[in-house]
């Protein structure tokens, strides 16, 4: 446990800090998100704020943002303690926020967008905004169109509108949140760029991130938080000087106790992953093809375009890619939410292109979908009935039209102690539980009663250590006895660590599939910045 | 499932889950239940008892002649015939509102399926047995009213239009169709007013032997009882209800979403049209133009007091009966406007809001509106 | 065709057109400015229908002037309730426009009658203002006529159409129009924004219920001279329909308020003519042309992504 010692990081040679927090703490009902946290923020510093999902890291720019107020501790400007009850206050004290997700207005024009609250004044100040706009540009390094419709411009256009709206006020501030999850290997680095020209005009940048080597890469300073409280710091000068692998079993160090080895699962933390697969012999008919499919673009989505793929029984195949390039398209045109506008798909031989959701679910074809609470589970509904939801009027859970809710609690009981869900009893909604829980009710009803073939899209976004591992697992064992697997991830180091084979999907299309094995991260890099370069011509 | 039998109103939120509660938590959560659908309507007749004494009449008084008005002297019967289309209209609700949709559109499909079998029934009286006669009757009504909601239903399925909008819109054509109708090719030609030709009084539906009361009460009743079966049993009712909870985990599961939506759609339809027929066939025999009971907005608000549970409007629809019926007498006496109801009405939905609140303050209970999650964009 | 449309059926379908269009404009505009801020005012019926009754009282006991800013205070009192209930609470905004919708019906109803229910009073007609010139033009001049015509009209009518330009105006050139157009799109975008959501929201609909408050007051003063029970038959809901077609630009909101206006009192211009039209039929052809609209344009149809939708900090 870390107090309020020189370990916070208090050397001699750094700039007085512009923003200090001091036992910071915050509850949330169930979760202790902040537990007396300090937090020292120096101009001309790039400082990262690293650790795994829910350690608290969005909870803490939050309460600094002004959208949560801390339940105890003190924030501190230039020394003086302040109060930040408002996004409003945050903004007026210089700190300026970058999201996760998008904070634009998707139907206004990106001058719309930074003219908001932007001054008390009561007309638009349309001719000063152009010029504070080709200004602060002009100090990121990049070029922005100020009448273009943000909804049309690409996610990483999008983020630079962003940054420019926090530094619209002259932030002194800036908090980036999870900001490459979106982004291209090419667009991380022009946001490192950009990131570096901002230092130099002496502001205190705060880079949050789950990914190690992002925070060794990019930061001066790193604080590493774990469950809420901070669990290591790392000065500039600890930083200097040491090789990317001596800092990562340093962080590792941090986050689990010196005494564990960096353990297999931990592969979000860890740099390169060595492909964990050994080549297998699979039948060479395939289960599922995927033949010149196209999915017409629809409200800001890519769609698919002629995109071909074949999955031979048992085999796992990832689709590698930059979020937003069609992947859900794929998954929802396969699982037959969507339909297709050209191609075929055959599966076990027949074509199921024109088959419904339901008939391809009897085949043996399931989708645990992305947005497990909002699509792949209903919350209002008990657990026992979420378990059911896709065999809705089928026996035995119903007979003749009526529910029977003997079977259908026989069946609950049977898969929360099979899936090991954490919940009070089949009849608790399902909404109560947590994250990992949900997707372990999702994947007790996709993997069972003789799936064929899963498709996982980002079956491990957001979820713990220790969920991520029994999700990865359930995946190889399923795999290994011949249900074919097709995972959809962001997650290079995931598809590495479990694929047989990676696709890489780009603006719709398939820029290459490649076989996994030594060197593969690197080829599916460079697939994934051909295909962006591709479109930018 | 025995305790779901014996607390209805669960079914209808919690759609059929294992019953695991112990009993007295079942009764603490029934009493809870009552208690929230009781409070706001007792709220309302406090406040409307205020109203009534600012306008200088006695609220006690009132209430009491309200109570014989609707129940003394054989009004009781008028009671629970007004009940027929209240209930039957309240049923059809149920099954949009519990999968998301709002069909606001009732006054219209109810008058123009009055309507037209108002123009219907001469023609064929007389020429088959009456039995024949009402069971064509009450089909075409049924089948009128559930055409008129499809416009709204494909818009909503097909392109997301705001069914709100497109409902209040078909209904203002079905009224005003209506009025063409009649005033038109229904026009009764031996009467000055713009009427249908009426279906002799000793030939409208018949009554239960030994009351006024007619047989579309027991309609009424049976079609309320296959609502809940269907609402809390059935994997139709499921359907609706998880396409109201969440469209798109509706759509991951393999239901047909723009089938469900017309599919609900019709089916409120085809209940409000045979509210029409109880009530055309049941008490009129003829419909004038401009006619217009307004039932649509005043059966709305039960059916959230009731939370989609058919069984659990049924209280609600007497009361709202008795105060159609009895308020005609009690707001003579008291000098006071006949719209008193709408006024109450609106008020007990004003006050089921505030309770909600305090309900969700307290985290008593469940929601009246659980099943109207709004969808996305 | 061309001996029906005399100058004097033109000049009557003008006149009865603004007549029966002002109400519709004044409502739709407010409730166009609310639903861009993402509140949906079902109650709409019941503002105008306060605004009416309150319009005419004060316009009685006073001056139409008077009138009609009481009938403005009576729709922005009634929508605080909209206010407290659905922005600040959070309460369905559905569920309680209907109920404001009903109670409003129900309370007009019930003090009209304990107050006027023996003398049943009129006001006498609103005075016009003819624009010098241009009122001497046929058809459109209306200053030799009875009911006026565009350049022959109450100042009320003039000061709406200024409402609609400087509405217009305000929506797209200041940071008041800025920050509802985000509140209805992506509220959690404003808020980020320093600015209050809930605020916008606030004031947009008390807009939207002075200006429903007015179209009521209009009716009952201006177009009828009188109050009864249920004055404004349906025209609430008619506004909301315009609002939502307009798709949030006012020139449409004002288009659409005369053709519907028109669509009302074109079988009385008509019966001029020598003409006998169903008014049913006519009343009806405004909404199935909308609707074949939308039939076949439905895909283009927009609504604000957050309509109806409360706000809650932090929540997605």
């Amino acid at each position: 446990m870390t107090g309020t010692t020189d370990t916070a990081g208090h050397d001699a040679a750094a700039a007085p800090a512009a923003v200090e927090l001091r036992g910071i703490t915050k509850a949330f009902p169930g979760v202790l998100a902040n537990d007396h946290i300090d937090l020292a923020l120096r101009p001309g510093e790039v400082h990262c704020l690293l650790g795994e999902n829910g350690a608290g890291k969005s909870t803490l720019m939050s309460i600094l943002s002004g959208m949560v107020q801390p339940d105890e501790g003190d924030i501190l400007m230039d020394g003086a303690p302040v109060r930040i009850d408002s996004p409003k206050r945050a903004i007026e004290m210089g700190i300026g926020m970058v999201y996760q997700h998008t904070t634009l207005v998707p139907t206004l024009s990106v001058l719309d967008n930074l003219m908001m609250g932007s001054s008390r004044a009561f007309r638009l100040d349309e001719a000063g905004s152009r010029e504070r706009l080709a200004e602060v540009a002009a100090m990121l390094g990049v070029d922005v169109d100020p009448d273009a419709e943000t909804q049309s411009l690409a996610l990483g256009q999008q983020q630079q509108v962003e940054i420019i709206k926090a530094l619209w006020r002259g932030s002194k501030v800036l908090i980036l949140d999870e900001p490459t999850s979106m982004l291209t290997p090419q667009g991380v680095v022009e946001l490192a760029k950009a990131v570096e020209r901002l230092k130099g005009h002496g502001l205190g940048v705060v880079l949050i991130t789950h990914k190690l080597h992002e925070a060794t890469s990019m930061g001066d300073r790193v604080t590493v938080l774990k469950q809420g409280r901070v669990v290591g710091r790392l000065a500039p000068h600890e930083l200097a000087g040491r090789s990317h692998q001596e800092l990562q079993d340093v962080i590792v160090g941090m986050m689990f106790g010196e005494q564990v080895a960096p353990a297999p699962e931990l592969v979000e933390l860890q740099e390169h992953v060595e492909p964990a697969r050994a080549r297998r012999d699979l039948p060479e008919e395939p289960l599922l093809t995927v033949d010149a499919l196209e999915v017409g673009a629809k409200g800001g989505e890519m769609g698919l375009r002629g995109v071909s793929l074949a999955v031979r029984p048992g085999e796992i195949l990832g689709i590698a890619g930059v979020d937003g390039n069609g992947q859900r398209e794929l998954a929802e045109a396969i699982a037959g939410q969507r339909p297709a506008t050209a191609g075929d798909i055959r599966f076990r031989g027949v074509s199921i292109a024109r088959l419904s959701v339901w008939q391809r679910e009897r085949l043996g074809l399931r989708y645990v979908s992305d947005d497990r609470m909002g699509e792949g589970t209903v919350a209002a509904l008990p657990v026992g009935l979420n378990l059911v939801l896709k065999r809705i009027g089928q026996a035995p859970f119903w007979r003749r039209g009526s529910i029977r809710h003997a079977e259908v609690e026989r069946n609950a009981r049977e898969k929360i102690a099979e899936f090991a869900i954490r919940t009070p009893g089949s009849g608790t909604r399902v909404g109560t539980l947590s994250g990992g829980n949900i997707q372990k009710v999702v994947l007790a009803r996709e993997l069972s009663n003789d799936p064929k073939l899963v498709v996982y899209n980002k079956p491990t976004y957001g979820l713990d250590i220790v969920t991520t591992r029994m999700v990865r697992e359930r995946i190889e064992a399923l795999a290994a006895e011949g249900v074919s697997a097709l995972v959809i991830s962001t997650d290079l180091d995931e598809l590495v660590a479990l694929c047989d084979r990676i696709a890489v999907i780009s603006r719709g299309r398939i820029a290459g599939v490649i076989e996994n094995g030594a060197g593969a991260e690197q080829r599916v890099g460079e697939l994934m910045v051909g295909g962006h370069a591709e479109v930018v011509r | 499932m025995s305790s779901d039998a014996t607390a209805p109103a669960t079914a209808a939120q919690a759609p059929p889950g294992p019953a695991e509660t112990a009993p007295p938590a079942a009764i603490g959560r029934m009493a809870e239940i009552v208690v929230r659908s009781l409070v706001p309507v007792l709220l309302a007749l406090v406040a409307g008892g205020l109203v009534l004494l600012a306008l200088g009449a006695n609220p006690i008084q009132f209430y009491a002649d309200v109570w014989s008005g609707g129940m003394d002297f054989g009004a009781w019967q008028d009671t629970v015939m007004r009940m027929a289309p209240l209930a039957l209209i309240a049923c059809g609700l149920i099954y949009v509102f519990k999968a998301g949709i709002w069909n606001l559109g009732i006054d219209g499909q109810f008058l123009l399926a009055g309507g037209v079998i108002a123009g219907l029934a001469p023609e064929l009286y007389g020429n088959m047995p009456d039995a024949l006669m009402f069971l064509i009757l009450f089909i075409v009504a049924g089948v009128v009213a559930s055409v008129w909601t499809i416009v709204p239903a494909l818009l909503r399925a097909h392109y997301g239009v705001n069914e709100i909008i497109t409902s209040l819109m078909t209904s203002f054509i079905g009224i005003n169709l209506a009025n063409i109708l009649i005033k038109g090719p229904f026009q009764d030609t031996a009467s000055n007013v713009p009427q249908t030709e009426a279906i002799p009084f000793t030939n409208l539906l018949p009554t239960i032997p030994g009351t006024r009361i007619h047989v579309g009460v027991i309609v009424a009743a049976v079609l309320a009882i296959a609502t809940w079966y269907a609402m809390s049993r059935t994997s139709f009712g499921l359907r609706l209800a998880i396409l109201g909870a969440n469209a798109r985990a509706a759509a991951h599961v393999g239901i047909s979403v723009p089938r469900l939506i017309l599919v609900a759609f019709m089916t409120s339809g085809a209940f409000i049209g045979l509210a029409a027929a109880a009530e055309i066939m049941g008490i009129w025999g003829y419909v004038r133009a401009d006619w217009n009971p307004a039932f649509g907005l005043l059966v709305v608000p039960l059916v959230f007091l009731a939370r989609f549970n058919a069984l659990a409007t049924i209280p609600f629809v007497a009361a709202l009966a008795l105060m159609t019926i009895g308020g005609d007498l009690a707001t003579q006496n008291a000098g006071v406007s006949n719209e008193f109801t709408l006024l109450l009405v609106g008020l007990v939905l004003l006050f089921m809001g505030v309770t909600e609140l305090l309900g969700r303050r307290r985290s008593l209970g469940q929601s009246y509106l659980q099943g109207i999650k709004r969808r996305k964009g | 065709m061309s001996e029906i449309f005399t100058t004097d059926v033109l000049t009557a379908l003008l006149a009865g057109g603004i007549l029966a269009g002002v109400p519709l404009l004044f409502a739709a505009l407010g409730e166009m400015v609310a639903e861009r801020a993402g509140v949906l005012n079902i109650g709409l019926e019941g503002y105008m229908l306060m605004g009416a009754y309150v319009g005419f009282v004060t316009a009685y006991h006073t001056n139409t002037f008077l009138g009609f800013l009481g009938g403005a205070a009576a729709g922005a009192a009634v929508s605080l309730i909209m206010v407290v209930l659905c922005i600040r609470l959070g309460l369905d905004q559905i569920v309680v426009g209907i109920a404001i919708t009903l109670a409003a019906e129900g309370a007009t109803a019930l003090i009209f009658d304990s107050q006027f229910a023996e003398s049943r009073p009129t006001l006498g007609a609103t005075e016009r203002i003819d624009i010098p010139g241009l009122s001497q033009i046929p058809v459109v001049g209306g200053g030799d006529t009875s009911d006026g015509s565009v350049f022959s009209q109450p100042p009320i009518v003039y000061i709406g159409l200024a409402i609609v330009v400087g509405t217009a105006w305000t929506m797209r050139r200041t940071h008041w129009g800025l920050n509802i157009r985000a509140a209805g799109d992506k509220p959690s975008a404003l808020d980020a924004a320093g600015v209050s959501v809930l605020g916008t929201r606030t004031w947009a609909t008390l807009f939207c219920g002075a200006m429903a408050g007015m179209g009521g007051a209009y009716l009952s003063i201006t177009a009828a001279g009188l109050f009864e029970d249920f004055i404004t038959q349906g025209r609430g809901f008619i506004a909301i329909v315009l609002a939502m077609l307009a798709r949030g630009k006012g020139a449409w909101v004002l288009i659409g308020a005369f053709v519907f206006g028109i669509s009302l009192s074109i079988s009385d211009a008509l019966q001029i003519a020598g003409v006998d039209i169903s008014t049913d039929l006519v009343f009806m052809l405004p909404f199935v042309t909308v609707i074949a609209v939308l039939v076949v344009f439905g895909r283009r149809s927009y609504l604000p992504a957050a309509l109806a939708l409360p706000y809650v900090r932090g929540a997605r």
